[in-house]
C-alpha cells in the first residue's frame, strides 16, 4: 500500500505526537518500509478463522465490587508535574 | 565469585563461607568497575542493598531454619518493574523523574523470597528493541565484545548477568525480549507461559504479549529465580490460577525418550557456522536419549508482519497513559491542553516507540482495522494452531534463538526491518502465549550463539530439565568474558 506523508501526519495527530517536519519525512519513509512487511497478511486466506485476541481464550474471571485500595493520592501526587490542593494542574482549556 | 551460579552462592551463603554484606559488597564494586564500560545500570541501590544484606545475615545467624529460600543473594531488576520509591523509567526520558510509588508484584516475591536488590537495569525505551539502543540512557554493550549490542530489549539484565555484575536478574519478554539477549550474551533465560508471572507494576508494552521472567547463568538458577517470580495474583486479571510448582524438581529427571521437534522453516537459510553450533548441541541431546523429528510450523513466516500490527496497536493504546498531566515528563510553557499533551509526548518518547505508536493508531483507525488489526488477529490464530498441531506429536520445538550471534552497535538502528528480523524465531512464541527457553549452545568468532527450547503450555519444567541436563553435559554456560574478570 501506499501511505502518504499526510497520513502520517494525520496519524501523529491522532496518537497526539508532535513532531518536526524531518522527524516526520523520516518516520514516513520508515513506516512505508514497514507496512510492506505488515502487507504480507494481505494475502494469506483467513476465511473462516476465528480471530484470536488474547492467548488465554478461557473467561475473565470476576471479584467482588468493593473497596480494596486505601487513599494514597499524596503518594501519588508527588509525582505530578504540576499541582495545586489536591488537583493536578494543567493548562487552560477554553480561554 | 562472581561467576559463580545462584545455586553455588546459596551453597557457600549457607556454609557460612561468605556473608551477605560481603557477597553484596563485592558485587557493588563490580558494578562501580564495569558500569561505566557497559551501561548495564540505570540505578544502583547500593546503601539500601547493603542495609537489607546486613537483615539477612541478622536472620540467617537468629533463625536459620526460618530463612527464605534465596536468603541474601543478589539480583538486578529490568527498569519496567515498579519499585516503591526508587526510580522507574522504562528507558525512557517520558519517565526519568518517575519514582515509582508501589512494588511490582515480582518485585515483593522476589524480596519476600529474601532476595537483594542492587538496582534496576538498562532496557529499550519501553521495551521496544532488539538490541539495547532505544534506551533515552544510551546503549548497553555486550560483555563479550564491547563494540557489540547485547540483545533486547532487556539487554541490561542480561550483560549484567554474562559479565558477573549480578548473579540473577529478572526482564520481559514481549516478542523475545528475554530470550534474544541471553542467547547474545551466552546465558539462559526463560520466557513463561503468558499468565505465569504477574504483570502488576511491570510498565505495559503489549498486554496480550508481555510476559516476565528470570536470566540466569544456568537452567538451574533460572528455575531458582523462576520459583520466587511466578505464581497467581489477584491483581493481574490475566495471573493464571494453578497450583505453584518447583521448577527446580525435575531438573535431574532423564531426556531419554522425550521427542524434540526441528521445525523446518526455523532451519531454512541459516548460515554455516549457526548450523554447526546448534548441530552439536542437538547431537548432545540425541545423545542424552532425546529423539529429533522434523516438523513442520506452515506459518511461521507470518510471525513478524502479525506481531508488528498487533503489538505496536496495543502499544499505542496502553502508552495513551503518559500525557503530561499525572505524573512523568511534561514539556515547557504549554500553550494549551492540546499543546501540552503534543508536545510532551513528542519530547518524551524516542523514536521507535513514536514509530510503533503511529503504526498501532494507524491500524487500529477507522477504515483500516478490518485490513489490519481483524487480519493480524485471524493469522495469529493459525499461528497458534500450528503449534497446538505440532505438540500433538512433540514433546518440545528445538530452534536457534536468533538468525545471528551479536551485531555491531549502530550496524542496524537506522533500518528497522532489518532489526525486526532479529526475532523472527522468537516473536511466534508470545503470539501463543507459550513457554520458551533459550540456552548457550557455542561461540562464533568470540560471540555466543544460542539454542531455543519451546514448550506447550506449562511446561516450563520441562524446558528447564532439558536445559539442564544439557548443561551437565556441555560447559558453553560456564563460560565468561575473560574482559570481565
Amino acid at each position: 500500500m501506499t501511505l502518504s506523508i499526510k497520513k502520517v501526519q494525520e496519524t501523529a495527530y491522532l496518537a497526539r505526537i508532535a513532531m518536526s517536519e524531518a522527524e516526520l519525512t523520516r518516520c514516513h519513509h520508515e513506516i512505508e518500509q514497514i507496512f510492506t512487511l505488515i502487507d504480507q497478511l494481505q494475502a494469506v486466506n483467513t476465511k473462516g478463522i476465528t480471530p484470536l485476541a488474547h492467548p488465554q481464550a478461557s473467561q475473565q474471571r470476576t471479584v467482588a465490587d468493593t473497596v480494596t485500595e486505601s487513599d494514597q493520592h499524596e503518594k501519588f501526587q508527588a509525582l505530578a508535574p504540576a499541582k495545586q490542593l489536591d488537583y493536578y494542574l494543567v493548562p487552560l482549556v477554553i480561554e | 565469585m562472581h561467576f559463580k551460579t545462584l545455586t553455588e552462592l546459596k551453597l557457600a551463603l549457607h556454609k557460612k563461607e561468605i556473608s551477605s554484606h560481603e557477597l553484596v559488597s563485592h558485587y557493588l564494586k563490580r558494578i562501580e568497575r564495569f558500569n561505566p564500560q557497559l551501561n548495564t545500570f540505570i540505578t544502583v541501590t547500593g546503601e539500601s542493598a547493603l542495609q537489607e544484606a546486613q537483615k539477612a545475615d541478622d536472620l540467617r545467624a537468629r533463625d536459620p531454619e526460618n530463612a527464605p529460600p534465596l536468603l541474601g543473594l543478589p539480583m538486578a531488576h529490568k527498569d519496567l518493574f515498579c519499585t516503591d520509591g526508587v526510580k522507574t523509567s522504562c528507558g525512557s526520558k517520558m519517565l526519568d523523574n518517575f519514582i515509582a510509588p508501589y512494588d511490582a508484584t515480582v518485585v515483593t516475591k522476589c524480596r519476600d523470597a529474601g532476595l537483594i536488590t542492587l538496582g534496576k537495569t538498562n532496557m529499550d525505551e519501553f521495551a521496544m528493541g532488539s538490541s539495547n539502543e532505544n534506551s533515552f540512557y544510551g546503549p548497553v554493550a555486550n560483555p563479550w565484545n564491547t563494540e557489540y549490542v547485547p540483545g533486547g530489549s532487556s539487554g541490561g539484565s542480561a550483560a549484567a548477568v554474562a559479565a558477573g555484575l549480578v548473579p540473577v536478574s529478572t526482564g520481559t519478554d514481549t516478542g523475545g525480549s528475554i530470550r534474544q539477549p541471553a542467547a547474545l550474551c551466552g546465558i539462559t533465560g526463560l520466557k513463561p507461559t503468558y499468565g505465569r508471572v504477574s504483570r502488576y507494576g511491570m510498565t505495559a508494552f503489549a498486554s496480550s504479549l508481555d510476559q516476565g521472567g528470570p536470566f540466569g547463568k544456568s537452567a538451574e538458577d533460572v528455575a531458582l529465580l523462576l520459583n520466587a517470580m511466578a505464581g497467581f495474583d489477584e491483581r493481574d486479571s490475566t495471573s493464571l490460577n494453578v497450583p505453584a510448582e518447583d521448577y527446580t524438581q525435575h531438573l535431574n529427571r532423564s531426556i531419554a525418550g522425550l521427542k524434540i521437534g526441528l521445525p523446518k522453516e526455523y532451519f531454512k537459510n541459516m548460515n554455516a557456522p549457526m548450523q554447526k553450533a546448534l548441530d552439536e548441541a542437538l547431537k548432545v541431546l540425541e545423545k542424552l536419549g532425546a529423539t529429533l523429528v522434523d516438523i513442520s510450523l506452515p506459518h511461521a513466516d507470518l510471525a513478524i508482519p502479525t506481531y508488528y500490527v498487533l503489538a505496536p496497536a496495543e502499544c499505542s493504546s496502553n502508552l495513551s497513559r503518559f500525557d503530561g498531566v499525572r505524573f512523568g515528563y511534561r514539556c515547557e510553557n504549554p500553550r494549551d491542553l492540546n499543546d501540552l499533551y503534543l508536545r510532551s509526548r513528542g519530547e518524551g518518547f524516542g523514536t521507535e516507540v513514536k514509530r510503533r505508536i503511529l503504526i498501532g493508531t494507524y491500524v487500529l483507525s477507522a477504515g483500516y482495522y478490518e485490513a489490519y488489526y481483524l487480519q493480524a488477529q485471524k493469522t495469529r490464530q493459525l499461528i497458534k494452531q500450528d503449534f497446538d498441531d505440532a505438540f500433538k506429536n512433540v514433546d518440545v520445538i528445538a530452534s536457534p534463538t536468533t538468525p545471528t550471534p551479536a551485531f555491531k552497535i549502530g550496524e542496524k538502528v537506522s533500518d528497522p526491518v532489518t532489526m525486526y528480523q532479529c526475532d523472527i524465531y522468537t516473536l511466534a512464541l508470545n503470539l501463543a502465549g507459550l513457554p520458551g527457553l533459550s540456552m548457550p549452545a557455542g561461540f562464533i568468532d568470540g560471540l555466543p550463539v544460542g539454542l531455543q527450547l519451546m514448550g506447550h503450555y506449562m511446561q516450563e519444567s520441562k524446558l528447564l530439565n532439558i536445559a539442564h541436563q544439557y548443561q551437565c553435559h556441555s560447559d558453553w554456560h560456564s563460560q565468561h568474558p575473560t574482559a570481565m574478570e
